[in-house]
């Protein structure tokens, strides 16, 4: 595996969760006109890494975001996450994929309106057939973590912001996925509310050792992550090791 | 994702939209109330009729004679007969059913006929009010045989003497009521028997001797609306022979009621009576006989009643499938709606499958709450007409089970589309939806 190893900040005893090899995706908008956004992504991310994709808009940042959180297939290339190979998937196993594997943290929240902050943490285990009582233990814990148990009854609209996306970290935590994939996660929020999202992020990166993939086209956020990739016209053209220091976003 | 989970999602986002609901909900309500109130009206319609004929006897069949329409003239000229039915608008005497008519009818089905009533009419005796020879009184003189009486026995029971007998040939004996004792004797029940009564009918005067006094009915006279004492419905009883002497009728009769044995099938019975005796008839030029029985007119009354549904059923079926097009018209609306929810529960792994249940739950749901308000409202409604009418309501519970089911197939039927709509939405452009 370390012959095809590119990457300079690695830890080989470490689990391969992202092998992406090739990565190219076309669309096609009217018959001859096929337009290929992605040229050849090879990306591979460690268990227990905290990784930026870093690029300005028009970069193909949502494409292969879309790609790597299984929403959509690659044109061609190889794609395996946490050791499955999703081209041989069905629809059905790419949900279930999602379900188990990936954790979603939007820009924009993306809660379930009407439903408390608690019945939207349990989503995910609803649909993994986790059975009621466990639901309700698991989420109410995880919003503990997050800092939000006082306001679990509480339905998205009568959230903040900040909290509107605590709650969507504790419901990407709560199936125990292979990865968080997180896409300008504090896009919508003003600096200080970024601030303690991010240490949020550092926080289950650390303390539960979770693999976090952020997708972001802001610099000094990149900053902060172990490694940072830039994506340049649909190209990885950049990796260096991030600083690692945290700073006023 | 389970069903009560699915149940619950729904209820609340109907909640959340309790206007739109209700206005989805109406085309429904309205179907369903329709069929469940006329279902409620004519169940208690029929079974209000059929508790009043059975106590009347639904095991008799009357027998009577009937003039011929031009169906049943065979071979005979038009002309001819037409002109001698408007002479005869009344039967002569060799129309009449005879006796040994009855008789072969009677040997004919012995297991079937338990008796037969006979009455000759004789028409209103009157006489003067005891104490008030200024006033007069009023009664109906009808002659019987037993089998008459013994029909009547049950409600009003003789109080006093004996009911007339078929041995008492034509003599001069009667059944009076106690209320007639009372206004034209003026002693008590049991001083009545054996004193004479004379009645003034036909201008002509009688003497008839009492035989027994019958316990008298009052609910007739309500029935009338007279409480006027003068004008009591009250009955007096003579032997048939002496009632064709009073009258100088000949033998026959122009109907009679038949007492059919229980367990015999009316319907057939009664087909098979009014062939028997048309049989006599055949060479009759304007006369035949007919058999009717109160089963027969209340199977009548049914199939009018079962058109009459059925044609409450069809407008209802058109509301229900106008309601059914507003369900699939508010599930789309609401799908579209709901595009991001829909992509951020695709993304985080729900599969199409739950997806598509969600919303079929969701439109079953809502044309389930719309057909119970259906049904509870055409139970009211039909519940108050049949109270206007003076019946007890009968909500008929197939109905109310079909209607309640039938509104749910609804839901699944126009919920589908929607429902699979949203299921086949692409996760991505779901999400990316503003």
């Amino acid at each position: 595996m370390a012959e095809h190893d590119r990457t300079s900040v690695r830890t080989p005893q470490r689990r391969l969760l992202i092998d992406m090899q090739d990565i190219h995706k076309s669309f096609y908008i009217g018959k001859p006109n096929e337009l290929e956004i992605l040229h050849g992504i090879d990306l591979k991310v460690w268990e227990g890494e905290f990784v930026a994709i870093v690029g300005e808009s028009g970069s193909g940042k949502s494409t292969l975001m879309n790609i790597i959180g299984v929403l959509d297939k690659p044109t061609s290339g190889r794609y395996t996450l946490n050791g499955v190979d999703i081209h041989a998937a069905a629809d059905n196993e790419l949900a279930a994929i999602r379900n188990r594997q990936i954790g979603f943290v939007f820009q924009t929240y993306n809660l379930i309106a009407r439903q408390t902050a608690l019945k939207n943490v349990e989503l995910p285990m609803l649909y993994a057939g986790v059975p009621g009582g466990e639901r309700t233990r698991r989420a109410t814990e995880w919003l503990r973590r997050v800092g939000m148990a006082e306001r679990m009854r509480h339905q998205p609209n009568e959230l903040s912001g900040g909290q509107k996306q605590r709650v969507a970290i504790a419901r990407a935590m709560v199936n125990d996925p292979a990865i968080i994939l997180a896409d300008e996660p504090t896009g919508a929020l003003d600096s200080q509310t970024s601030r303690v999202v991010m240490d949020l992020f550092h926080e289950m990166n650390e303390k539960y050792h979770k693999t976090i993939v952020l997708i972001t086209h802001n610099q000094t956020l990149a900053e902060e992550c172990q490694r940072v990739l830039t994506l340049l016209d649909g190209r990885i053209v950049a990796e260096r090791k991030g600083s690692g220091r945290r700073g006023i976003l | 994702m389970g069903f009560f989970e699915n149940v619950s999602l729904a209820l609340s986002s109907l909640r959340g939209n309790k206007m739109r609901s209700l206005l989805t909900m109406l085309g429904i309500i309205i179907g369903i109330a329709a069929v469940i109130a006329i279902e409620t009206i004519g169940g208690s319609m029929t079974g209000a009729v059929t508790d009043s004929m059975s106590g009347m006897g639904v095991n008799n069949i009357t027998v009577s004679l009937t003039q011929k329409t031009s169906d049943d003239e065979q071979g005979t000229t038009a002309q001819g007969v037409t002109l001698r039915r408007f002479m005869d608008s009344t039967p002569s005497e060799e129309d009449l059913m005879t006796d040994a008519m009855i008789q072969d009818y009677r040997d004919a089905f012995p297991d079937k006929v338990s008796d037969i009533q006979k009455t000759v009419q004789v028409g209103s005796g009157t006489l003067e009010k005891y104490g008030d020879p200024d006033t007069t009184i009023t009664a109906t003189v009808t002659g019987v045989n037993r089998a008459v009486l013994d029909g009547i026995a049950d409600d009003t029971p003789i109080l006093s003497g004996r009911w007339l007998s078929d041995d008492d040939g034509d003599r001069r004996i009667c059944n009076v009521s106690s209320k007639f004792v009372e206004q034209a004797m003026g002693c008590s029940d049991s001083e009545a028997v054996g004193r004479s009564v004379t009645l003034t009918v036909n201008g002509m005067p009688y003497t008839f001797y009492v035989a027994g006094v019958y316990e008298y009915d009052d609910s007739s006279s309500y029935m009338f609306g007279s409480i006027d004492d003068d004008s009591i419905q009250t009955t007096i009883y003579i032997p048939l022979d002496a009632a064709r002497a009073v009258t100088s009728a000949s033998d026959g009769y122009e109907s009679f009621t038949v007492i059919v044995a229980d367990g015999v099938d009316m319907t057939e019975f009664v087909s098979t009576t009014g062939s028997f005796f048309a049989s006599y008839y055949t060479r009759n030029d304007t006369w035949t006989v007919e058999a009717t029985s109160l089963s027969s007119l209340i199977e009548e009354m049914t199939s009018i009643l079962d058109t009459l549904s059925l044609g409450i059923s069809a407008i209802a079926a058109i509301s229900l499938l106008v309601g059914g097009i507003g369900v699939m018209n508010i599930m789309t609306v609401s799908v579209t709606e709901r595009t991001r929810e829909i992509g951020t529960r695709k993304a985080l792994g729900a599969p199409s499958s739950a997806i598509r249940l969600q919303f079929i739950t969701e439109s079953m749901v809502l044309c389930l709450i719309g057909g119970v308000i259906g049904v509870i409202l055409g139970i009211s409604l039909g519940a108050a007409l049949a109270a206007a009418v003076g019946f007890a309501a009968k909500p008929s519970i197939s109905a109310i089970v079909i209607a309640v089911g039938f509104s749910m197939a609804i839901g699944l039927f126009f919920g589908y589309y929607p429902a699979n709509k949203a299921a086949k939405m692409d996760p991505i452009e779901a999400l990316r939806y503003e």
